[in-house]
């Protein structure tokens, strides 16, 4: 039953209610969320000559209090699902919904009081906090931005703020410069609860740091996460940090999604021939695991998002390829025998228990044929 | 990217605050990038030889009244009976009482040259905040905007770079006549579009930063981005190029006088000092020589406190003055203002 005094005001004072949903809506669903950058040439008569295919059709559901691990290589598009989701960037297509709301296509004033519900953590303490300002106004800014405290209780809200991230709240009027990499880092930590949101989307927020002071970091956000009932986005490319934040991991790649599964259920076994390779490259660094592991490694460049692959976009790297692969696009499902949340999106997937065997020589045949096929088709075209 | 500029020439601050941290709250204030610069500046003794020149010449503008009921000698007044000799021509230098002399209508030098620094110190700094105002808003604008605006707005100032000013000038002061506030109003027209377009070109890096997007995620509008997050990054910059652009305006306030077509002819100016020097064939040495040596010494001296303030705040600009220097020009042609707004970009901390 509806209380009748939020349903009477929802369409003017639409704070957020504190009903609570059904258990089944995460707080964040996102769906087929599609993010093309034109690249146009010329200054005053524009023509686009092309677009970067970033994003291309991302779908996936954060349940509250929960951890999502995304990963990928650099350029896959992870931050700029992130900004898509946080709507620092507009959508090319697609659907953010958070808490029941579709944010996607709201105006930007609309859009502010949504803001309070999702904040975001940024890769670089450096740049992500304006070396002109001192601490303080740095992480009241939200409380001022919302209008929710001035003079002396923000100061007061701030230095909680600080204490809670384990700064010293005496350091209130210093300014970024004079804090550590790890310290600036909980400075923006400070700042994106400052209005006790329910997400936070992380974007690699401990890649830029000491891997002494990483541990911190991650151990404050596991802390926060329990005191404020946080649900996280937590972007990285350092699989041993996801696979200890994370209650489910998706993997991306070009752009895409091309595994999701629950933590457990991605590390023990890996369907998609993308994450055994991602997997291989990062425990055979952990020498418990690496006696257990076959090292697969993967050939070629990632293809540019400019202009990628048909059909499955790995398959210009794939070990497993086969003449369909180029093609149809996979989809994302769950693949026989797997658990009901894991999603692939492969057509043949890796069998538990499989290992790519041969793959390091079958990879690089590929990657052989793949160099050899731009020109190939050179030599053709010229004849 | 990983510290400031400001840092690198100075202790690393880690060590002084964890010291600081012991208990004294004046530490704990936090040391502002501008107090930073303040320190490096107190170091510096080519500021403190231009700021005293600077002072110097503000002392002589606040006291000219003082002067001049100290002397006796009125500074708009001829005095043909006690300012010239027997023959009617002008005291030299230490005669009658007249430390640096008379004009040929017998008025005493010091006592005009004292006057004539408040006026060039008046229009030498309000043109100059107007100028940098304007200048700052103009191209934190253009470049935050972008688009359309700022091709309109970076044509504008274009246009006003390359405007025959003098020329200019000289129409509005025979249209409405020579008075102060049209020359402040001409001097700053002329000048802000010289900081509207550096600063137009920090605005371009600036917004691109990670920080600016952290205030859009977090629901900041576009003016307190431009106020809050860019403005406070612009200070360096703006306090250096203004502190530079108050010679110009002042040799560019005698240059209208001198022309006749700035502050009219009895106000004591040091331009219509020279051009009555320049009326009496300029014989009498002491005549031009005094307002000359002033104008000299304050340009000089705010050159030298602009360049030492830059340095201050960012020893890593030295680079584009140098490279100013080399070429030989005030205003810019187009790869070297380029390359000079790359330079000051990057040389932006954070
Ligand atoms: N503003 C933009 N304009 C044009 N192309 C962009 C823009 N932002 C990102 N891209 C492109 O989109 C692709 C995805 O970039 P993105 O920054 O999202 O990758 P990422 O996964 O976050 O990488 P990293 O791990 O290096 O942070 C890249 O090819 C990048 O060059
Ligand atoms: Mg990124």
């Amino acid at each position: 039953m509806p209380d009748p005094r939020s349903a009477a005001s929802s369409g003017v004072e639409a704070e957020p209610s504190p009903a609570p949903r059904p258990a089944a809506e995460p707080l964040l669903r996102v769906e087929n969320v599609v993010k093309r950058f034109p690249i146009s040439r010329g200054i005053i008569f524009k023509r686009q000559i092309g677009q970067v295919h970033a994003v291309e059709g991302v779908s996936l559901e954060v349940p509250r209090g929960e951890t999502l691990g995304l990963v990928g290589e650099t350029g896959c598009g992870k931050s700029t699902l992130a900004r898509c989701i946080t709507r620092l960037y507009p959508l090319t297509s697609g659907r953010v919904v958070l808490d029941g709301t579709d944010i996607s296509t709201l105006s930007r004033r609309q859009l502010r009081r949504h803001r309070r519900q999702m904040q975001m953590i940024f890769q670089d303490p450096y740049g992500s906090l304006n070396p002109r300002r001192r601490v303080g106004s740095i992480i009241g800014d939200p409380l001022a931005i919302h209008h929710v405290a001035d003079g002396a209780g923000r100061k007061r809200q701030v230095q909680e703020l600080m204490e809670v991230v384990g700064l010293n709240p005496e350091h209130y009027n210093r300014f970024p410069s004079e804090f550590s990499g790890g310290q600036r880092q909980r400075i923006g930590v400070a700042r994106a609860l400052a209005l006790r949101p329910s997400l936070i989307v992380c974007d690699e927020p401990v890649s830029a740091l000491d891997v002494s002071v990483q541990a911190q970091i991650i151990n404050l956000l596991e802390d926060l996460q329990g005191e404020f009932g946080l649900t996280y986005l937590f972007i990285a490319h350092d699989l041993a940090v996801v696979e200890h934040v994370s209650d489910r991991v998706a993997v991306m790649y070009l752009g895409k999604i091309v595994e999701m599964a629950a933590v457990r259920d991605l590390f023990s076994s890996p369907r998609h021939p993308y994450t055994v390779a991602l997997l291989s490259a990062s425990m055979i660094a952990d020498p418990d695991r690496a006696r257990s592991t076959h090292r697969v490694v993967l050939a070629g460049d990632v293809p540019s998002p400019i202009n990628p692959p048909s059909g499955c976009l790995f398959h210009t790297r794939c070990p497993k390829a086969q003449p369909i692969c180029s093609v149809e696009a996979p989809a994302l499902t769950v693949q026989a025998g797997d658990l009901a949340g894991h999603v692939t999106a492969c057509h043949f997937p890796v069998a538990p228990g499989e290992q790519m065997r041969g793959a390091e020589a079958e990879v690089r045949q590929a990657a052989a044929d793949f160099a050899a096929a731009p020109l190939g088709e050179a030599v053709e075209g010229a004849g | 990217m990983s510290l400031t500029p400001l840092e690198t020439g100075l202790p690393p601050l880690e060590e002084a605050s964890e010291v600081a941290e012991l208990g004294s709250a004046r530490a704990i204030e936090g040391r502002s990038p501008l107090w930073l610069a303040l320190a490096r500046l107190r170091t510096d003794r080519m500021a403190f030889l231009a700021a005293g020149a600077i002072i110097l010449m503000a002392l002589l503008a606040i006291f000219a009244p003082l002067i001049s009921a100290a002397t006796g000698h009125d500074p708009l007044n001829p005095n043909l009976l006690t300012g010239t000799n027997s023959f009617g021509q002008p005291l030299g230098p230490g005669q009658g009482g007249y430390i640096l002399g008379t004009d040929n209508v017998g008025r005493d030098i010091l006592v005009r040259i004292a006057y004539g620094a408040r006026i060039s110190l008046l229009v030498g700094v309000l043109s100059t905040v107007i100028a940098s105002v304007a200048g700052t808003i103009i191209g934190v604008i253009a470049g935050y905007y972008g688009g359309w605006i700022d091709a309109v707005l970076a044509r504008l100032m274009d246009t006003v770079l390359s405007f025959p000013y003098v020329l200019l000038a000289i129409v509005l002061a025979s249209v409405y006549g020579p008075s102060l506030s049209l020359t402040i109003g001409v001097i700053a027209f002329f000048s802000w579009a010289a900081i509207g377009r550096i600063v137009r070109g920090q605005t371009l890096s600036l917004r691109e930063k990670e920080y600016v997007e952290a205030a859009r995620s977090l629901g900041a509008g576009n003016l307190r981005i431009m106020f809050v997050e860019i403005l406070p990054n612009l200070v360096a910059p703006v306090i250096v190029l203004g502190t530079l652009l108050v010679p110009t305006a002042i040799v560019f306030e005698a240059t209208l006088d001198y022309l006749g077509v700035g502050v009219g002819p009895p106000t004591p100016t040091w331009g219509n000092m020279l051009a009555d020097a320049q009326g009496s064939g300029f014989q009498d040495w002491w005549f031009w020589i005094f307002p000359s040596l002033t104008l000299l010494i304050t340009t000089l001296g705010f050159n030298l406190l602009g360049d030492s303030v830059r340095d201050a705040l960012d020893p890593r600009t030295e680079r584009i003055f140098a490279m100013r220097r080399k070429s030989g020009r005030g205003g810019a042609d187009g790869a070297d203002q380029e390359a000079e707004e790359r330079l000051l970009g990057e040389a932006q901390p954070g």
